[in-house]
């Protein structure tokens, strides 16, 4: 962790700045940086991409097998969303167990994957409340400078969209594999947009000095119809007022529409 | 422990967990009789835990909620001391016997993100500054779960730290609200947060307009996630006026022990 001193001194520079309306790096508030999306980049996993955001790097694998639904929804397939912060990623990582950090950070995407159904998950029960596929998504951020719930969360998406699924058939409740691939269901495609408030700024993809000196952050997941299908509060000891969320949701709808242009032609 | 006491008839009520056809009826009237717009009725008390520097109990519906407040005192592992400020070590902890299928002890994937999410909706509140190099540890036992328990965690933790005598610019109370069966409905119970379309937990200091805690999954228009939003306030703001009255009562209430 950089010393409590030189994030002071760091976050008077960047508060006086935006005071102005401007950022370290010459961007606007709401402006992201660069995204650069590289689809099918794992040959071995069913789907994969990677996201760069500016420095920061992220890549999804998906893994399909099957396995049995729970009880209480026998009829579809089961998603999972695992995040590790690899720890070359950052001299801030170690390695060992996910911490609160890379949890938060998978329950994040996962939430915004089911609750905008972006995958029909009935579509994968092969025989309901016996047979189901299994679906694993598993975030590898690889380079973290700021921003890792939307890169995340858009190379999620990505690779969802790039997932094949072998054909099959089921014989004696065994799956059979035959050739050829059909693509994932894919029929919602959720982005998250996170805000950094610091000072009395919101802004968006925060890089990583900005994230050091932020005061709280604040993601709003958007599904394709522009309705709000996650939030998470988090980071820092500070809070937001009800105008600054109500704000956020203005600006998280346009701003989420323009994302997942980028995300749904790549 | 005072909250084995107050296990009293609603314990025995049953605990069925039905899924219901609807949730809310032609009259407007919810599962548990009550309005859209109306809280569970709610019990807190302070001082509650003889060993804790600071402790409260809260029962909101059939949620049953116990926190101890340690600190501020020397950090430990010692890597994790801030030298300008406190930590706030908090740990959301589900009982094994407080849902219907017992739940391991072993801390969950959501108990870790609880855990971390609280702490940064109690954070805002507390004077961390004054107490540079130590730790404020936050223990909240969930001994019963109906819905809602991060915000009644929340309520009860808030209570606890100001019964520590911790300084606090405003105390922190929290409140969910949600959609059901195309409502907007606030503090949502088991049944309601399990069938219903979505769930909107808030976390609120009413003296700073400052939401500490805003989580959402489910599916809300913008529209409908700023009634939400408003609703979720509202309730927070009955549920301050009762934190207030229990942190009065306390010292009420110790004159006549003392008498005895």
């Amino acid at each position: 962790m950089t010393s409590s001193i030189v994030v002071r001194i760091k976050k008077k520079r960047i508060v006086e700045l935006l005071a102005s309306g401007k950022r370290s790096d010459g961007r606007g508030l709401n402006e992201y940086r660069n995204i650069q999306i590289d689809s099918g980049i794992i040959e071995r996993a069913e789907g994969s991409a990677r996201v760069r955001l500016g420095k920061t790097e992220v890549v999804v694998g998906v893994k399909i097998s099957t396995g049995a639904p729970f009880s209480d929804v026998p009829d579809k397939g089961v998603l999972t969303v695992n995040a590790e912060l690899v720890p070359l990623a950052s001299p801030d990582f170690e390695p060992g167990p996910p911490g609160e950090e890379a949890v938060e950070l998978a329950r994040v995407v996962d939430r915004g994957i089911r609750e905008s159904k972006a995958i029909d998950l009935e579509t994968l029960c092969v025989e309901s409340g016996k047979l189901v596929f299994v679906v694993f998504i598993d975030v590898y951020v690889l380079n973290h400078d700021g921003n890792l719930i939307d890169a995340s969360a858009i190379a999620a998406l990505a690779a969802l969209m790039n997932t094949k699924m072998f054909k099959y058939e089921v014989e004696d409740g065994q799956i059979v594999k035959k050739p050829g691939y059909t693509p994932l269901p894919m029929v919602n495609y959720p982005i998250a947009v996170t805000f950094a408030k610091i000072g009395n700024k919101l802004i968006l993809d925060t890089g990583i000095d900005e994230e050091q000196v932020m005061d709280a952050r604040l993601t709003m997941t958007m599904d394709q119809n522009g309705n709000i299908c996650a939030i998470q509060k988090g980071g820092g000891s500070g809070y937001f007022t009800k105008k600054e969320i109500l704000e956020a949701t203005k600006i998280a709808q346009k701003k989420t529409e323009e994302l997942r242009k980028i995300v749904v032609k790549s | 422990m005072k909250a084995n006491k107050k296990k009293t008839k609603k314990e025995t009520e049953s605990l069925s967990n039905k899924k219901p056809e609807t949730l809310i009826d032609k009259k407007g009237i919810r599962l548990d009789g009550r309005k859209l717009d109306e809280l569970r009725p709610v019990k807190m008390e302070v001082g509650v835990l003889p060993n804790a520097d600071g402790s409260a109990y809260l029962e909101q519906g059939k949620n049953k909620i116990l926190v101890g407040v340690y600190g501020p005192k020397e950090a430990h592992p010692r890597h994790i001391a801030q030298q300008d400020r406190a930590v706030i070590q908090c740990r959301y902890h589900m009982a094994p016997f407080s849902v219907d299928e017992r739940k391991s002890p072993a801390p969950s994937r959501r108990d870790v993100e609880l855990s971390k999410v609280i702490r940064e909706a109690l954070e805002p509140a507390v004077f961390l500054e004054y107490y540079p190099k130590t730790s404020i540890q936050v223990y909240i036992e969930i001994l019963q779960a109906d819905g809602g328990t991060r915000c009644a965690g929340i309520t009860t933790a808030a209570l606890a730290l100001a019964d520590a005598g911790i300084p606090m610019r405003d105390l922190v109370v929290a409140c969910a609200a949600g959609k059901a069966d195309g409502k907007i409905i606030v503090d949502l119970m088991d049944t309601e947060d399990k069938v219903g379309d979505a769930d909107v937990p808030v976390a609120y200091m009413p003296n700073l307009d400052a939401v500490t805690l805003l989580q959402m999954d489910g599916n809300l228009t913008v529209d409908e996630f700023e009634t939400a939003l408003n609703m979720a306030i509202e309730g927070s703001k009955q549920l301050y006026a009762k934190q207030k009255e229990a942190l009065k009562l306390k010292y009420v209430a110790v004159e006549e022990v003392e008498e005895e």
